[in-house]
């Protein structure tokens, strides 16, 4: 065909509306780049001058002169026994919570109270949950300063974003699953163990995530509650105070003097590095369970 | 089945009467690496109703969305060949989606009707497609010509400000027909529109299908053969991505031409 196509053929308002289209695409493309500069420029400066000090022997060595040299060992490990500790409390009860709220409870007083209640948990300062945590789990339940009291404290501070992430999740199974099961004579919990929380991975997950990122890298609400600037033990059970990869990275960067320059930035590195491998790990498994999603 | 409620005439229309509305050529398309149409080559003519027949998966809906290019939006998609709406290629260079999707509408099997008032809803498209505001008067018209003509204007007009989505299936699924009329598409085409509805519904909506015939050219897809011997003129039986049988629908149900169709069509396979 050599004539010009009259018919198809994009009219001067069409071209206006292409041209606000690819606008918006370019304007919403550079926020979203702008969002990511700040994350690269940290993750930059932090490979650039911290890499150099990381080392086999400074992982798993005891920090040396008040924490000015030597390893990060048990700092390291004692983050894993609080982000663990806080994991186990915070997401079984925030699941069930979540399984409670979505599919059980009635749009009541008592549970809109409780949807009041988490937003505002949500929205608690981390010092605050601190003070509730040396009031609560080391006074009050006689935990002391514990690895327990520190792990719960920071379960309290995650529970929230637990909650309202695999509360989404239950609730973006479609109603047609569950009208399905109950019309073949399910009972709701047969319905949640076999449909929707199957379906809901993904969202658990996520809940998972934003726990393991808060719990890793949070300082106030562990260091009245279990972690301690010094320690030359590694923990021997949940009753033992222990050191923290956040706390000795506050306390090697603001306290101490004469600390080589790259020590902040390599332990920061490792910090960051503990949580991307862990968030890796579950986004990972959350893609595949999206990938098998069909719907 | 259903028994016939009244067959409808067929108004016996001069052949070559103006250009074709779809002329599909060797038409292969692949989603990724799974190819779901073969050499499809097809002719469907102006102003008449074409039904597309065949078993689930055949590929009904895949050529039917490659007629309005809707298929593109997924990404994965490659097509070779040629389509043609009134003479003019639609994947041609110079061929813009938008104009081709306004030119070429679309039914869906569930009613989809925006959740948006009424009047709204028909005046999505037109508002979309046309520049500055228009008149209060101008819109009014429009609104009630295009719910005239799928027979919904009477039973609406006094509610023009609710939510669609408030109406039967029945009326919203006219409704997604009428908000395609007032940017004056030449060819509708329509997947299974009538699956999601009751007996009377199904029969009201093919009623109107068949009343809007003449205006416009219809392809639909309908896996009910009653409604396929009634409400068109002519039908083309699919079988796994290959176009089997096209013909005058009496033909192909009095006498098909292949085995295929016979057995497809008596229920012995589908
Ligand atoms: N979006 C898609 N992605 C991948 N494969 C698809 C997609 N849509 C349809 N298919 C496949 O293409 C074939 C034809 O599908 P379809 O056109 O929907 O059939 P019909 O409408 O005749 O039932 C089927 O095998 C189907 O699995
Ligand atoms: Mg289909």
């Amino acid at each position: 065909m050599t004539t010009i196509d009259p018919m198809f053929v994009a009219t001067p308002l069409e071209k206006r509306n292409h041209t606000i289209q690819q606008l918006v695409r370019t304007l919403l493309l550079a926020v979203a780049l702008l969002l990511v500069v700040p994350a690269l420029l940290i993750l930059g400066v932090l490979v650039v001058e911290g890499a150099p000090g990381l080392s086999w022997s400074f992982l798993v060595d005891p920090p040396r002169s008040n924490g000015a040299a030597g390893g990060i060992g048990l700092p390291l490990l004692g983050t894993l026994w609080l982000t663990a500790g806080a994991l186990l409390l915070a997401l079984p009860l925030g699941v069930a919570a979540a399984i409670y709220l979505s599919e059980y409870a009635r749009d009541n007083w008592l549970t809109r109270t409780i949807n009041v209640a988490i937003v505002n948990l949500a929205g608690v300062p981390s010092i605050v949950h601190a003070l509730f945590g040396v009031g609560a789990f080391v006074h009050f339940l006689h935990f002391g300063k514990s690895i327990l009291a520190a792990s719960c404290t920071l379960a309290v501070m995650t529970l929230p974003v637990v909650i309202v992430a695999t509360r989404e999740s239950l609730q973006a199974v479609p109603k047609a699953f569950r009208e399905a099961c109950w019309s073949m004579g399910a009972t709701r919990w047969q319905t949640i163990w076999r449909v929707v929380l199957p379906n809901s991975g993904s969202g658990i997950l996520t809940g998972l995530i934003l726990c393991v990122c808060r719990a890793v890298g949070e300082t106030a609400p562990i260091m009245f509650t279990g972690a301690v600037f010094l320690r030359s033990m590694a923990p021997q059970s949940v009753f033992d105070k222990t050191m923290a990869l956040s706390l000795h990275l506050f306390n090697v960067s603001t306290q101490l003097t004469d600390v080589p320059h790259h020590l902040p930035f390599s332990v920061a590195l490792v910090l960051i590095i503990v949580v991307l491998a862990l968030n890796g790990t579950a986004i990972a498994f959350r893609m595949r369970l999206r990938g098998r999603k069909k719907w | 089945m259903a028994e016939f409620t009244h067959p409808r005439t067929r108004i016996a229309r001069p052949a070559n009467d103006g250009p074709l509305a779809i002329e599909v050529q060797d038409l292969n398309l692949w989603y990724g690496k799974f190819q779901a149409l073969f050499e499809v080559d097809l002719q469907i003519k102006s102003g008449i109703v074409t039904a597309l027949i065949g078993p689930s998966g055949c590929g009904k809906s895949t050529l039917l969305r490659s007629c309005n290019r809707i298929n593109e939006r997924l990404g994965y998609v490659t097509t070779t060949g040629m389509i043609r709406v009134l003479g003019h290629d639609i994947y041609a260079p110079e061929a813009s989606r938008i104009q081709v999707r306004r030119q070429v509408g679309m039914v869906f099997q569930r009613p989809n009707p925006l959740p948006l008032p009424i009047r709204d809803n028909v005046l999505f498209g037109y508002r979309l497609h046309h520049a500055g505001r228009s008149s209060r008067g101008e819109e009014d018209a429009l609104v009630e010509s295009a719910l005239r003509e799928v027979l919904l204007w009477d039973r609406v007009k006094d509610r023009l400000h609710q939510k669609a989505t408030t109406l039967s299936l029945e009326e919203q699924q006219k409704l997604c027909i009428a908000r395609l009329l007032p940017t004056k598409p030449t060819v509708l085409l329509m997947d299974e529109p009538c699956s999601a509805l009751d007996p009377a519904a199904t029969a009201a909506v093919e009623d109107l299908i068949w009343d809007l015939r003449g205006n416009y050219s219809i392809l639909i897809v309908t896996h009910n053969m009653a409604q396929a011997r009634r409400a068109s003129d002519e039908c083309v039986f699919m079988l796994m991505g290959r176009v089997v049988e096209h013909s005058a629908t009496e033909d192909m149900f009095v006498a098909p031409q292949r085995r295929e169709t016979s057995d497809y069509i008596e229920g012995r396979f589908g």
